[in-house]
């Protein structure tokens, strides 16, 4: 069978496969965004009991296997009665333990903005948390958004372990194919393709053009 | 070091200094900074403050702004602590809420302008009226944009800090301070990092604040000639005390302790 044969015959699945990745790519990277501000303002924290409680969830999702947080938040939290649904495990496993990765960039952001920033800030006596969203945060965010890139890249090849608790992403498709058919050569060089161009035409063009807009919105150019 | 109960709860006086620093002392690790600072401004003073790097000008005006805390003595503005806040009777270290409520006397003026890269000249003005003062936008951006127009720059309000020069900056900075309207203004060396050149285009908004307006001014400086002109009073600083104050004729022209003597003579020798 030719590739033009196989991916004549097989493109509807591959694409909507493609279509459950971009969806699972986009909610884990929005709940990955919020905890990663959470976390990262959380590390930062002046109260030891929140910033313990950051350091651990950062120590925890970075420390140990995607794979295995995937399995226990699918496998492991309905036997303590949490039951969630295939498809939400797997972008909240994805999110959150993108978001360890995550915090570490806003906090690392957020301390390269220059001490200047929050003096002057507190000189006109503006409240803490809004030297910290109106002053610091804008421009921790031009600072960081580089590191977000790669991240995010990180973030969708992440996505294909969902396939491993049978949601019906584009690496799960793949599978299936390749399980009916054993044209694997096939199967997941188109695969790779497209996890390739997702990563090069869309992400990385996105995250290239929310710098430069940001850059100008902020007048930082 | 002095304890903060010796100090009384309110300075009385008709009208009391509007700061005063009673036996402050500052301290980083074991370094002392500040020793048993004592200093009275008026309302309405011009002091400048000279002497050579290191003797701890800066941290004067860094813990009137509250960006540092003090480790001994007390700090009063317009009669009442500012370092610190009654309680039973006596005189306890300030809480946060109490440092917000005391800071909005004061306005400062940095080396480096500290203007926020995000915002335009206008913004950055208004950021303060709008957000801590509560002002509504109208009325925030009339106060701002007239003070822009007093610092001469009112067409380059719509700019952002980037696309503009260090003398334009900070004299934007200074209209972002005042749009406050604060009682005490701090400047500390707000010409130091600025190109000979504009150095007098900032020289000449505060010479103009300190001819029209009422307000209290403590300023860090070296440009003694500057200093000269515009004080009502000019203290040394030499190794964290104040090692000689009095009206600018006599520490320039007459200056009794040698120290003072040396400084003056080394700076002298310097242009
Ligand atoms: N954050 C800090 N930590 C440790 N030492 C400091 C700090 N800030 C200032 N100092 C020291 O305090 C002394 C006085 O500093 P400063 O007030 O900035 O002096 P000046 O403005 O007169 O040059 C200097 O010896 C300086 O090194
Ligand atoms: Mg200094």
């Amino acid at each position: 069978m030719t590739i033009v044969e196989f991916l004549s015959t097989y493109w509807p699945r591959l694409l909507t496969g493609t279509g459950v990745t971009i969806v699972q790519f986009f909610l884990a990277a929005f709940l990955g965004v919020a905890i990663s501000l959470v976390m990262g303002l959380l590390k930062l924290s002046p109260n030891r009991m929140l910033r313990g409680f950051a350091i651990s969830y950062i120590e925890f999702f970075r420390g140990t296997s995607l794979l295995v947080q995937l399995f226990w938040i699918f496998y492991v939290l309905p036997l303590f009665g949490v039951s969630i649904d295939k498809f939400t495990a797997g972008y909240v496993a994805v999110g959150m333990n993108i978001g360890g990765y995550g915090a570490e960039l806003v906090r690392g952001g957020i301390l390269s903005v220059r001490k200047g920033q929050w003096e002057a800030a507190l000189a006109i006596n503006l409240s803490p948390a809004k030297r910290m969203w109106r002053i610091i945060l804008p421009q921790a965010l031009v600072n960081m958004l580089p590191a977000w890139g790669n991240l995010m890249i990180e973030l969708l090849k992440a996505t294909a372990l969902v396939a491993l608790i049978s949601v019906p992403d584009l690496m799960f498709e793949a599978r299936q194919i390749n399980g009916s058919t054993f044209l694997s050569a096939q199967v997941f060089g188109t695969a790779l393709v497209i996890y390739y161009l997702l990563a090069r035409f869309m992400i990385t063009p996105f995250m290239r053009w929310l710098e430069r807009f940001m850059a100008r919105k902020l007048g930082m150019v | 070091m002095t304890q903060s109960f010796d100090h009384p709860l309110e300075i009385t006086g008709t009208p009391p200094p509007m700061v005063s620093f009673r036996n402050v002392c500052k301290a980083y690790g074991s370094l002392v900074v500040l020793d048993n600072l004592n200093l009275d401004i008026n309302a309405g003073e011009m002091v400048s403050i000279i002497g050579p790097s290191g003797s701890g000008k800066t941290t004067v005006l860094r813990m009137l702004m509250t960006l540092e805390q003090i480790n001994g003595g007390v700090i009063y503005v317009d009669g009442k602590p500012l370092t610190h806040m009654p309680k039973h009777g006596k005189l306890v270290p300030a809480n946060q809420r109490h440092l917000r409520q005391r800071r909005v006397d004061i306005g400062m003026c940095f080396q480096h302008f500290n203007l926020f890269p995000h915002m335009t000249a206008l913004e950055n003005c208004m950021e303060g009226p709008v957000q801590v003062l509560g002002m509504r936008k109208p009325e925030a951006r009339a106060r701002c944009e007239e003070l822009l127009e007093m610092v001469g720059m009112i067409d380059k309000k719509d700019q952002h800090p980037s696309r503009l020069s260090g003398g334009q900056q900070q004299r934007v900075a200074i209209a972002r301070a005042l749009a406050m309207r604060p009682k005490v203004m701090l400047f500390d060396e707000v010409t130091s990092a600025l190109d000979p050149e504009v150095i007098g285009e900032v020289t000449e908004v505060i010479r103009k604040l300190v001819s029209e307006h009422n307000l209290t001014m403590l300023m860090v400086t070296h440009q003694m000639g500057f200093a000269r002109d515009i004080s009502d009073r000019v203290c040394f600083f030499y190794g964290g005390k104040i090692e000689e104050q009095g009206p600018p004729s006599q520490i320039f022209g007459n200056p009794e302790r040698e120290r003072t003597q040396q400084f003056l003579s080394a700076v002298r020798e310097a242009i």
